[in-house]
């Protein structure tokens, strides 16, 4: 599928090959639209959030090649040939694992009440994984500490680290 | 008329317990949709150019360069503005303060910095913003006056009143007098800093224009009819013309109560274009509109030796744009919270050159409750009270300000439970006496209220032959929990499971309800549906009685309960019929009913109804570095009846986490020779993270109240007030420094003597 991106009257498009949530994606990019804009303006992919635009906030993450990045300091022509997982994407991501349905982080979040507005939620969730994904953070104040690129306003921190910690102690006894 | 949610009603199976939100799973798979993500194949992208200068006026606009982009559709300014109404009326919306609201693009004059000069519009968003960095603009530049200080000489009373918020009581006693013959006095001057709401979800309006020439609006607002009814009124359209939708508000805390230049701006191109238009603003824009003004206060207690105050005052001035005169309830809650023969409290406004201030999360009561609190901790120490002891010496039953008593209230209870819980009795009152290695440990505490409201709300339901129910009205969900807790009363209304019970909100389609704010939305919105469901109980009661044969021929309705999709009679379990049959029998394709809520008025005359809260607070403070933390918060809340203990408990958790924002992290810094706000970005601009957050507990404690039938107070505001005197206290506590000014930064600490 070939996609039109940005604005080539201005500034031309150049092509690039993405694999999104599984799914491989050619696409014609304007060299100043970034990976976020790319998602939510072109590719329908409204979870991955905008908050600030400038990486300050996190509500933008997601993971491109299992690392958890900004995706609003990314520009997409830069990330050619990458595989990047959305908050779309998750439950699928949970499915290639081997399970069914909502991933368990996702699980976790609903049942530890860890969002109220939702917004900062996709971010939140792409780097709970990207988080686990690195291995780094075992205790909650390393968790605090490594999930504090992803600021949440309506204060839902608390049933944020429980989510995280739930799968984490999930994945332990697995 | 007064109906009680009895469990004859339904079976209470939901209401009270702690429930999963309904819309988690669309949160957490990325499927709910915001205001800014709704779109139409027509879309054009809309992005704002800010004015560089906070006073002064426009000398020259140059878009040329702007409008050669390729892609670039039209560059609007106030020298090709379309006409709107030209009464300033027309853009006061349901919340607005006195004076005459911002009008984006109405003439060359410039009364705040970032305010829109100029709205570019293209074809897509990275156009739109590259054109935007094109518009030129030159201004004739006025010195501002932002500096609420060198303007407090200039305060005044103001002269129009906002609805809904109580000017100060008259005094009463001779405040002055008892104060000069006081055993005991201390008073001192506070201050905090100016606060940006900053929810994560920046504000956005997409406004769709449809085939027959219809305005389909996506407005990221706190209840979609204040934005129907401004957009209607503002645009000279038919209430049938327009059709305002938000399902999901990525945070609101007050900065979306009211329409914001945002919406103005993108309804006015695609009318202009005749197409549909997205403007969404960026963070730094969202530094251009509604803050929390801080407040110069002064606050002096007069007590004799054993801590029972003999005088009390309370005086606030607090800055307002120079359109209108934003007022909130500052000053009010030191006379509603403790008993005290000699009172006056004053609250007056100063005019700065900055957007109107609006109302952020318990506006007045953060600011207010802030400095009696901390002074009452001082008069503690003063007097060798322990803190509760004192509070609890000038407690009061009744609401001194109105001479009332109050509904209910079950402070001592919140005083004891959490006490217990932090391990209050356990602490030296001695400032400095507890150390943890290098970190000083300070414990310190305080009390919240707020005021507990009802509006006038209505909300439909629909009862299907299917046994399914639908139920809404146009409030918003901010992430309160609004979705779930109606779910919950409706479904046990009418003994239906949750998964049988879809609530809409968001939508003017629905049935007319207010902006949702002030806590007062569970209560509303809460009773509504409950009558609405109760009338559909009724209408199906009233099928099944006439029924063939039915069981239930000779039952009166109040004999009967609703459980599992049935009606039946009480404690005889086998005597009664499915809904789904009732309806079949008889053949109804579906029940509907609207409810009707409102403020109670017999309640109203005789009581005065607010929530309140104990907070405790525990600091560990890096003695050489000043670096300070709040490691623990015990909160106990009296808020009536607590519909889901699980988003309950998380709505408390947000107020706190904002609370310890306003004590040590969050500053709208001022540059009072540009007057503009200089750290617009969420890097400089510091909102706790992750890190700066430890142990919260928040406890309810029973309180039975009677303002609805529900039982309910509201919980959106009563989390975070009195979080910073609690914390500041445990500061002084910890370090023998009484810092009076938010937010209590390392340097302060540090610099202090």
């Amino acid at each position: 599928m070939l996609i039109d991106s940005g604005s080539p009257g201005a500034v031309g498009t150049i092509g690039i090959t993405l694999t999104i949530n599984g799914a491989r994606r050619e696409i014609a990019v304007a060299p100043w639209t970034t990976l976020l804009d790319l998602l939510r303006e072109r590719l329908d992919l409204t979870g991955t959030k905008k908050g600030c635009d400038h990486g300050q906030c996190g509500a933008c993450t997601v993971l491109v090649n299992g690392t958890r990045i900004n995706a609003c300091l990314a520009l997409a022509v830069m990330q050619d040939g990458a595989e990047i997982t959305t908050v779309e994407g998750l439950a699928s991501l949970a499915q290639t694992e081997g399970r069914n349905s909502l991933h368990p982080i996702q699980e976790a979040f609903v049942e530890h009440d860890a969002f109220q507005c939702g917004y900062c939620t996709p971010g939140q969730l792409c780097s709970s994984v990207g988080l686990m994904n690195e291995g780094h953070a075992k205790t909650r104040d390393e968790i605090r500490e490594a999930m504090s690129g992803n600021l949440c306003r309506c204060g839902a921190y608390t049933n944020i680290v429980d989510a995280i910690e739930d799968v984490m102690q999930q994945e332990v006894a697995r | 008329m007064t109906v009680q949610f009895s469990p004859a009603a339904g079976h209470d199976r939901f209401v009270g317990r702690a429930i999963s939100r309904v819309d988690g799973p669309a949160k957490v798979t990325g499927l709910a949709k915001y205001a800014g993500e709704f779109t139409a194949l027509d879309l054009a992208y809309g992005v704002v150019v800010s004015s560089a200068i906070a006073k002064g006026r426009i000398t020259g606009i140059d878009t040329a360069a702007a409008e050669a982009v390729p892609g670039v559709l039209k560059v609007l300014t106030h020298e090709n503005r379309p006409a709107t109404s030209t009464k300033p009326e027309d853009y006061q919306d349901a919340v607005a303060p006195p004076g005459a609201p911002f009008q984006a693009l109405a003439s060359d004059r410039i009364a705040f910095s970032g305010q829109p000069v100029a709205l570019v519009v293209a074809e897509d968003f990275e156009t739109a913003r590259y054109a935007a960095a094109l518009v030129r603009v030159t201004y004739a530049t006025e010195r501002p006056h932002t500096d609420i200080t060198a303007q407090a000489d200039a305060a005044y009373d103001p002269p129009m009143k906002r609805a809904g918020i109580k000017p100060p009581p008259e005094p009463w006693g001779d405040a002055a007098k008892a104060l000069e013959a006081a055993e005991v006095r201390v008073g001192a001057e506070f201050r905090m800093a100016d606060e940006h709401h900053n929810p994560m979800e920046p504000h956005a309006s997409t406004v769709i224009v449809e085939k027959d020439g219809t305005y389909t609006v996506y407005d990221k607002v706190q209840g979609v009819s204040n934005t129907h009814d401004y957009i209607t009124s503002a645009f000279g359209l038919k209430p049938e013309q327009v059709r305002v939708l938000n399902p999901y508000l990525g945070g609101g805390f007050g900065s979306g109560l009211r329409p914001q230049y945002q919406l103005f701006l993108a309804m006015l191109a695609a009318r202009d274009l005749r197409r549909s238009v997205r403007v969404t603003l960026t963070r730094d824009q969202m530094w251009s509109f509604t803050y929390r003004s801080e407040a110069v206060q002064i606050v002096a207690l007069g007590a004799d030796r054993s801590g029972k105050l003999t005088a009390l005052r309370h005086d606030a001035v607090q800055g307002t744009s120079q359109f209108e005169d934003y007022q909130e309830v500052v000053v009010n809650w030191s006379g509603v919270l403790y008993e005290c023969d000699n009172v006056a409290l004053t609250y007056s406004l100063t005019k700065l050159d900055t957007p109107t201030p609006g109302d952020m999360r318990a506006p007045g009561a953060v600011t207010g409750v802030y400095a009696i609190e901390t002074a009452m901790d001082e008069l503690a120490y003063a007097t060798g009270q322990d803190p509760i002891a004192l509070r609890l010496k000038n407690y009061t039953e009744r609401d001194p300000t109105e001479d009332k008593p109050f509904g209910s209230k079950a402070l001592r209870d919140c005083f004891r439970q959490g006490a217990e819980r932090f391990g209050w009795a356990r602490r030296d009152p001695a400032p400095r006496s507890m150390r943890e290695g290098r970190e000083l440990v300070g414990w310190g505490m305080a009390t919240g209220i707020w005021e507990s409201m009802m509006m006038q709300s209505s909300a439909h339901a629909v009862l299907g032959a299917d046994g399914r129910l639908e139920v809404g009205n146009s409030t918003g969900d901010l992430g309160t929990g609004t979705y779930t807790i109606l779910t919950q009363i409706a479904a046990d209304t009418l003994g239906l499971p949750m998964e049988h019970v879809t609530t809409k909100l968001g939508d003017t389609r629905l049935a007319q309800a207010p902006v949702a704010g002030g806590s007062w939305t569970a209560a509303s919105s809460g009773t509504a549906v409950m009558k609405a469901c109760r009338a559909i109980a009724e209408q199906a009661f009233k099928l099944a009685r006439g029924m063939e044969n039915s069981v239930l021929a000779n039952v009166d309705f109040e004999r009967v309960v609703f459980t599992n999709g049935r009606i039946e009679l009480a404690g005889d379990p086998g005597t009664g019929i499915a809904l789904t049959e009732v309806l079949r029998a008889t053949g109804t394709e579906r029940l509907e009913a609207t409810g009707d809520a409102g403020p109670d008025k017999d309640f109203a005359q005789n009581y005065e109804a607010y929530t309140h809260s104990a907070i405790f607070a525990e600091v560990k403070i890096d003695e050489e570095l000043g670096q300070i933390r709040c490691t623990r918060i015990v909160s106990a809340i009296a808020a009536g009846k607590i519909l889901n203990l699980k988003t309950a408990r998380s709505q408390i958790l947000g107020g706190i986490v904002m609370g310890i924002g306003s004590a040590l992290h969050e500053e709208s810094m001022l540059d009072h020779r540009i007057g503009r706000f200089m750290n617009h970005n969420l890097g400089e601009y510091h909102v706790p993270v992750n890190a700066d957050i430890h142990d919260i507990a928040v406890i309810f404690v029973d309180e039975e109240d009677k303002a609805n039938p529900l039982g309910v107070k509201g919980l959106g505001e009563i989390g975070i007030v009195g979080v910073a005197a609690a914390i500041g206290n445990a500061v002084f506590h910890a370090t023998g420094q009484r810092i009076r000014h938010l937010p209590i930064t390392l340097d302060k600490v540090i610099g202090a003597d």
